[in-house]
């Protein structure tokens, strides 16, 4: 098993996480443990949300870079590592505790 | 007089940030006083200037720009992919997939990646540094004082007005409402007056969504809760008609005259039934009709309001109100013209054991009925100038009533949601909200609606918005607040320990009166045991009695007198209701009593 492969089994088994999904610059999920109408509808949104957030931390200060990104909802909560070339999206489930 | 005073710089020190310098004072000019100025002075004396101590006012007009909204749809489809491939190739999409999976900066990237969201996770799930550490504390005990505003007024949009006699809600959410416009006044209305019942959308105030054109203006008008695109109708002549809202204004079926009402269809109800074509309708002829929309060409079943049980047409009450609860279907109750309220059962044997029991009710007819939707058993009448609750099992009297209004009451219903809270609308044009655990003596909310004559009122299913129509087709769209439509703590046990102690209060003082009245009787037998003849006793006691009656009853109005002058002041600090409102009812039957003895 790949490196890639051992890293996201070891993030999907971490308790309360509900799916992975690896988006690249354009917004396509190259790899996803959900169904396929989620996926697309996740990553199109987060691709967007992601740019954007980038943008606002380089325009108030352009030394300044987005790390990581965190959003709270009700239900879930969706985490975003971007890279330089591809988006690590996780959706954990904070009710399960 | 001119003074002058001449600055001069060279033009290359144009602009040159000044350079200040301390010198000694200098005199540039000296006016000495000139006395012969002083001798020109007039002092003027009073002095007149102008006041003004009204408040200033200016009128100013804006336009605002019109708002226009208008609905679009957009369609996202999948994009981003590279120009060569079809998303919609399973193949080409898996082969792109497993390119860029062995991409080696895809590698680095995700490991790098993966390792940050991991502690990510981790960290969620070792502290939830969001909790809510005050979860179970409740802020409803913040108490804000119940109110209610008006959020759309719509207007019967016709040149000769009309009542808004009747209003129902949309079944599927609060987004429409159907209102009847009748004229009520005997022979009131001309022929140019308009015949039509119009649908609303609660957005738009300006144009009725639907326009319902019956034959006979509609008296009632109902949506079908099963489904929300049928309306039954009652007609002012007595027709029942349904319409169903695609298949446009003109009514689908009418019930043919002769098989009608013979007064104006004063309610009609839709009956919980599996095809929920089943309806039935009530008049003021006496009579109430069973439909069924599938066949209107007759009446399914038939019952004439006589409470002698013997279905005489001629003794028949007409029917005002009509009650009809969907969680007991085969019951129903009637209120009538002249005030009793009478409780029906649709499956009994014979048509004359149909009613089941008759209540007093009111002084006037009964306009509003119905039965409390968390206690079926007990439920609210409103006509003459009071609200009464009742308890089935008590027939004699009411279990609590309001207080004796000034106006006229005309319409009322239970709140949805609260099982303490009623709402009754008022001739003077009043919408008064009760909460009987708030208060029990006075309305927790009074509120002028409109100047005019309130006609009808209907509280949507979330208890959230009420709808009042008036007496000049007026409909007034009324948004409560919270405290006015979410169930208080404990309120359910509250209301339930309430309606039984009045219901026990109410059965022990039935019991009393009646012992007396034994006692009574067994008392002026015994009287008449005395007396050694038997002949003409009757006569003797009959005249006996009267003389008794009459002495006895101004024996008690004196009496009254004197208690009203004393209590005068005691009842003013009694809030309870049940115990307050007994005194005027007594002065009622004395008064009504007080009538076949003058005579």
């Amino acid at each position: 098993m790949s490196e890639v492969e051992e890293t996201l089994k070891r993030i999907q088994s971490h308790k309360g996480v509900i799916g992975v999904i690896i988006v690249n610059t354009e917004g396509i999920p190259i790899r996803t443990t959900l169904d396929n109408s989620t996926t697309v509808q996740y990553s199109g949104l987060i691709h967007q949300l992601s740019a954007k957030a980038k943008s606002v931390v380089r325009d108030i200060d352009p030394q300044n870079d987005l790390t990581f990104l965190r959003i709270r909802s009700k239900k879930n909560e969706i985490m975003i590592a971007p890279g330089c070339e591809y988006l690590l999206i996780v959706i954990q489930d904070d009710r399960g505790k | 007089m001119e003074i002058v005073y001449v600055y001069t710089k060279k033009r290359a020190e144009f602009g040159r940030q000044c350079n200040f310098t301390d010198r000694s004072a200098e005199l540039h000019v000296d006016i000495l006083p000139d006395p012969s100025l002083a001798e020109n002075f007039i002092e003027r004396n009073p002095v007149d200037s102008g006041i003004q101590c009204v408040q200033e006012m200016s009128e100013h007009e804006v336009n605002t720009e019109r708002f226009e909204t208008g609905s679009r749809g957009i369609n996202h489809t999948e994009g981003g992919w590279p120009k060569d491939i079809n998303p919609q190739e399973v193949e080409q999409v898996t082969r792109f997939r497993k390119k860029v999976e062995k991409d080696e900066l895809y590698v680095n990237t995700i490991q790098q990646l993966g390792t940050v969201m991991e502690h990510c996770i981790k960290q969620n799930n070792a502290i939830d540094i969001y909790e809510e550490y005050f979860d179970n504390i409740q802020l409803s005990n913040v108490e804000e004082s119940p109110s209610a505003k008006t959020i759309n007024v719509f207007r019967d949009p016709n040149e000769i007005k009309r009542t808004a006699t009747h209003i129902s809600w949309f079944p599927d959410g609060p987004r429409k409402l159907a209102v009847a416009y009748c004229n009520l006044e005997f022979q009131g209305s001309s022929p140019d007056t308009s015949m039509d019942s119009y649908i609303w959308d609660v957005e738009n105030p300006n144009k009725p969504e639907m326009t319902l054109k019956p034959v006979s203006p509609l008296v009632c008008v109902e949506y079908n809760p099963k489904d929300s695109h049928v309306l039954l109708g009652g007609c002012y002549n007595g027709q029942i008609a349904y319409w169903d809202v695609r298949k446009g204004s003109q009514p689908v079926e009418m019930s043919p005259i002769e098989h009608s009402h013979r007064d104006p269809a004063y309610k009609a109800i839709w009956i919980q039934s599996k095809t929920g074509t089943e309806c039935f309708s009530a008049s003021s002829d006496g009579q109430v009709l069973w439909w069924d929309i599938r066949k209107m060409g007759e009446p399914t079943e038939k019952l004439i309001l006589d409470p002698t049980k013997k279905q005489d047409m001629t003794k028949a009450l007409g029917a005002m109100s009509l009650e009809y609860e969907p969680t007991m279907p085969t019951k129903f109750m009637v209120g009538s013209e002249q005030g009793s309220i009478m409780s029906c059962n649709r499956k009994a044997k014979t048509p004359g054991e149909k009613i089941v029991a008759v209540y007093p009710g009111h002084l006037g007819p009964v306009y509003s009925l119905q039965r409390n939707p968390f206690f079926p058993k007990n439920f609210l009448s409103v006509g003459d100038w009071k609200a009464r609750i009742w308890s089935e099992d008590i027939r004699e009297s009411s279990i609590m009533w309001t207080k004796q209004y000034q106006s006229y009451l005309t319409d009322g219903c239970w709140s949805p949601i609260r099982p303490s809270v009623f709402f009754i609308s008022k001739m003077d044009g009043t919408l008064d909200v009760w909460d009987m655990i708030f208060k029990q003596n006075d309305p927790t909310l009074s509120l002028q609606v409109c100047d005019e004559p309130l006609h009808s009122l209907r509280v949507q299913e979330h208890g959230r918005l009420v709808a009042c129509g008036s007496h000049t087709g007026t409909t007034t769209l009324l948004e409560l607040s919270d405290s006015l439509y979410t169930l208080q703590r404990n309120e359910k046990n509250l209301v339930t320990a309430m309606f039984e102690r009045e219901t026990r209060r109410e059965k022990i003082l039935d019991a009393r009166h009646r012992e007396m009245k034994i006692k009574e009787r067994a008392k002026s037998s015994a009287d008449g045991d005395k007396k050694e003849e038997e002949e003409g006793e009757a006569a003797l006691e009959e005249e006996d009695i009267y003389v008794k009656a009459e002495t006895e009853f101004w024996s008690i109005i004196n009496q009254e007198k004197k208690n009203m002058e004393k209590k005068k002041d005691a009842d003013m600090d009694k809030a309870d209701l049940g115990k307050q409102s007994p005194i005027p009812e007594d002065q009622e039957q004395e008064a009504q009593e007080k009538e076949p003895e003058k005579k």
